[in-house]
Formats: C-alpha cells, structure tokens, sequence
C-alpha cells in the first residue's frame, strides 16, 4: 500500500494517484470495523476534532461525526448558522479562538471558495475540506470512487456520466479531478445555462442526456441547488426533469448493470425519477455507508502516527 | 534480506529445519493442552503471525484431524505508539471468521519484545466478543518485556541486547524461512555468541510431555 503525503485534506486536485489509492485501500480495511459488534477502535484517542459547519449539512456532517466516533476521536460539532457568525465575527477570528483550545484538526464546510485552504495557513491544526463554495468536496469525490471500485473492482476505464448543474457542483469538481487522474473517462452534461465556461478543456461535455449516457459504466446525478440561483437558469423544474432528469426510459442506454450516483439530497422527479433513486441501479445508499469508511481513512491517515513527522 | 544502516551483523539461530521442528513442538503442546479444536481458533498477529498461525493449524490437522479456524489481528489502530511513531502506519486489516465467545484463542505471533504489540491484541480481541481463555504462542522470546505479559508455548528464547533484532522469516513473506539475529556493528563477539548458546541449549532439550508442562510452569 502506498502512502498519503499530505497534512491537509483540501482537494482532489493536489492530490498524486497514489494518495487516493492509499486513502481507498485504507478505507477498505477500516470498513471491517464497522462491521464489528463493537463499532469502535481506540486509534485517536485524546485527539479533537471540531466540525466547523457554517452551511447546512446532514449527511456529511453526521458522517464525519460517526468516523470521528468510530475511532475514538472527541468530537465537538459547531453549527455556523447558529453561531457567533450571526454576531458578526470574520473567519479568522473564530479560527483563532477555536485554535485556541488546541483542537488536533478541523473539519469545515463553507460557502466561499477556498475558505479551507485560507484556515489551513492561519491555523496549526490539520484541516479537512468537507465542500467550500463551488470548489471542491474531497470526501465526497472520494466515497464516490468507493463505491464504483467497490461495485466494479476498478477505476480505470470505466466511462461516467456526471449530469446536472454542473455551474455550482463542488461534488463535479472534486469527481472529475479525482475520475481524470485514476484514468476513467469522464463525460459531463447540463444545461447550457448550468456549464462553467472552459470546462471542456478537462473533460467532453454535451447538452444532451441521451448522449452523456450512452454506454456509461454509471452515471452521477446532480442536484439542482436551488439556494445557490440568483438567476433564472432554467424555465422551470418540470421542463429541466423533461430535459436533463434521468428517468427509466433514458437508463436503457447506459451499459446493463449501471451504477447510479447521487450524492444526496436529491431532489425527486427533478434531477431523478423516484422509480430511478429506488430502483435496484441505485448505489445511493451504499454511497452513503461508504462515506463514514471514506471518512475513517482520511483521519487516520491525516491524524494517526503523523505527530512527528509533521 | 539486507540490514538496516548500522545493524550489520546477521547471525541465524535458526534455519529452515530447525523452524519447523520449532512449530510441530508448538503444535504438539496445543494439541496436548486442547482435546477439542472445535473450541479453539488460533489468531495470528499481522503480519508474520498470520502464515506462522496457519501453518500451525494445518500441524494440528495433520496430528488429530481436525485444524482450528484461522483468523489475523491487525493491531495497528490499537497500538500505543502510534502518535510516535514518525513513518505512517499501513493497515492489512483484522480477519476473525468465527465468534471468539466462549472458545480459546491462542495468539501468535513471530518474536515476544516488550509485549506491548501482545497487549494491543488482547484488547483487539475483547472488542470482538469474550473469549473462554486467551493464549499467547511465539516463535522466539527474546526478554525485555516492558509489561506483565509472558508467553504460553515458546519456540526458543534468546538472551539479546535491546537493540538487538530478531526477526522470524517466514517464506509466505519474506521468501525463506529462518530466524536471525541482527547486531549493531560494534556489538557482535560475546553478545552473538551468548545467542546462539540459548537457543542451542532449547534445542538440545528432548520434547518430551513433562519438559513441556515445565515449560509453561
């Protein structure tokens, strides 16, 4: 097994392959834990972790928590939008008061671009990216590769389709950095008004569905952020199902046993047809399962045995 | 196998054949002990523990018929040095295929140090149900324990300086099967051949039921 050189867990993109292998080859072993009667090793023991949440978030939130739990890790979770963001503090000044009570990494998730990488040279804790704006979202890109590694036995190769509003998805991003350097084939779709300019130059892209699916090993489906829209991107979410949504009809083309990602929450009848997110194609779920062994491997390798070497 | 930068005195105390008559005396003394292998599952410890477990039970098969599951202990998230520890740790990953609760289960392991890695698998192991008895069997004991910790089926032990190291090569990892001592440089003379009188006296010693049960006394 290789080894993960980083202190900081920002993005796939400065990432080598065999960084991501050896966080998938980790979180493959580390997911035998969780199939224990008890779900807990000692591992980070005495080490904090604070969740610095200042948008809303479930899955990875709770994820990142049980991960922390399973290895006995403390974990203190501070909601944002509940904070002392509200009382007008700036990011620097929370990191430094939350730096303050020594905490061994933090976790964050923020609205802006690159608010992780900014806390990471403000801060002496290790750092973990859990999405920041339209950036990136490693953890998530990661569990994605999980899964399709663990459904398929490989990354190389397989041909995905990622559909949706590319414009605003930090989860694009961070899977298509992630798919490209594990030498997949990536084909990206959405319409015209939800593509970032100059996005071909790192993977094809099409308008339509049909196209981007056509022969796909597994397709990941994107929500529409609805909170992120200014602007009238599409006439309506009726129109943007009967365009990009993917439904059963449309899952024909794709290879026989396709896998289909989503990486929740999804918006039903929208960007996917219920009969699609339920069907037995759906690895959504497991998507989910994956994320605390993904998770796992990411503070292990960032907080286990690197006090010294850092 | 080369020795590390300062370490390189290489002395074998024990060859291919000498290991396996090691092993089919531990054989031997668990089978004496445990009439019933359907109650016992031998746990190796990542990584040499693991093959030098199953060929144990497949000793055990050849003496009684029946071998005892096999399982692997990776200890790497229960270790206690782990924040010391300057390199980043590789899992392999922890393997029980049956339920620990109420069978014996004899752990082992290629050289018994300071018996902190022993510990890690003992806690590992409670976290998997509660065994009726744990055992430990090691190849070599080679003293310097640092916890209340001892062996109940030893190979062979050696008198060694603590800087000593003492390595079991197993062919399933290293391409050969030995036991070998590595001294720093300036060490060798009376240090090695102190060694080699250990592990020559154990092996003179006939195998015999009664030198055994003194053996676990």
């Amino acid at each position: 097994m290789t080894r993960f050189s980083g202190r900081h867990l920002l993005g796939i993109e400065p990432l080598e392959p065999a960084d991501i292998s050896a966080l998938l080859d980790t979180a493959e072993t580390l997911r035998e834990v969780l199939t224990r009667p008890i779900k807990k090793v000692p591992t980070l023991r005495g080490k904090t972790i604070v969740n610095l949440f200042y948008e809303a978030s479930t899955r990875t939130r709770s994820s990142f928590e049980m991960a922390e739990k399973a290895l006995s890790a403390d974990t203190l979770s501070i909601s944002m939008a509940t904070a002392s963001v509200q009382k007008g503090e700036t990011l620097l000044d929370t990191a430094r008061n939350i730096e303050a009570m020594q905490p061994d990494m933090i976790v964050m998730r923020h609205s802006s671009s690159g608010a992780p990488h900014f806390l990471s040279r403000n801060c002496r804790s290790a750092v973990v990216n859990a999405g920041d704006g339209a950036h990136e979202h490693p953890t998530q890109a990661l569990l994605d590769a999980f899964t399709l590694r663990q459904k398929r036995g490989r990354l190389q190769g397989l041909r995905v389709a990622i559909i949706g509003d590319l414009l605003h998805s930090r989860v694009m991003r961070s899977n298509l950095w992630l798919l490209k350097k594990m030498k997949a084939d990536v084909i990206l779709c959405g319409p015209p008004t939800l593509v970032p300019p100059g996005i071909e130059s790192l993977a094809p892209c099409t308008f339509r569905i049909d196209e981007a699916i056509e022969g796909a090993d597994a397709v990941m489906m994107l929500r529409i952020q609805l909170e992120r829209m200014s602007g009238g991107f599409f006439p309506s979410l009726r129109e943007y199902h009967q365009r990009f949504g993917l439904t059963e009809a449309r899952m024909k083309r794709a290879k026989n046993n396709v896998l289909i990602m989503h990486p929740g929450p999804i918006n039903r009848g929208v960007e996917i047809a219920s009969e699609v997110a339920d069907g037995p194609y759906s690895v959504i779920l497991d998507q989910v399962t994956n994320g605390v062994a993904v998770r796992m491997a990411v503070l292990f390798l960032l907080l286990g045995g690197s006090e010294v070497a850092s | 196998m080369p020795a590390a930068p300062g370490y390189r005195q290489r002395q074998v105390l024990m060859d291919n054949d000498r290991l396996r008559r090691t092993l089919q005396r531990i054989a031997h003394e668990i089978v004496e002990r445990h009439s019933d292998q359907a109650g016992t599952v031998l746990v190796g410890i990542r990584s040499r523990g693991v093959p030098l477990a199953r060929r144990l039970a497949s000793m055990i098969r050849d003496a009684v018929g029946v071998a005892p599951p096999v399982g692997a202990l990776d200890i790497t998230l229960y270790r206690d040095d782990l924040r010391m520890s300057a390199s980043q740790p590789t899992l392999r990953g922890t393997d029980i295929p049956v339920s620990i609760d109420e069978r014996t289960v004899i752990l082992v392991d290629d050289v018994l140090f300071t018996g902190r890695s022993v510990r890690g698998a003992l806690d590992e192991l409670i976290d998997f149900g509660r065994p009726a008895r744990i055992e430990l069997a090691v190849v070599v004991d080679r003293g310097h324990r640092e916890l209340p910790i001892r062996a109940d089926y030893v190979g062979g032990v050696v008198s060694t300086a603590r800087e000593d190291i003492v390595q079991v090569l197993i062919e399933e990892e290293d391409g050969q099967d030995a036991v070998v001592i590595i001294k720093p440089h300036d060490a060798l003379g009376e240090l090695s051949s102190h060694a080699t009188r250990a592990v020559n006296e154990k092996a003179r010693k006939p195998s015999s039921p009664r030198a055994a049960a003194r053996r676990r006394r």
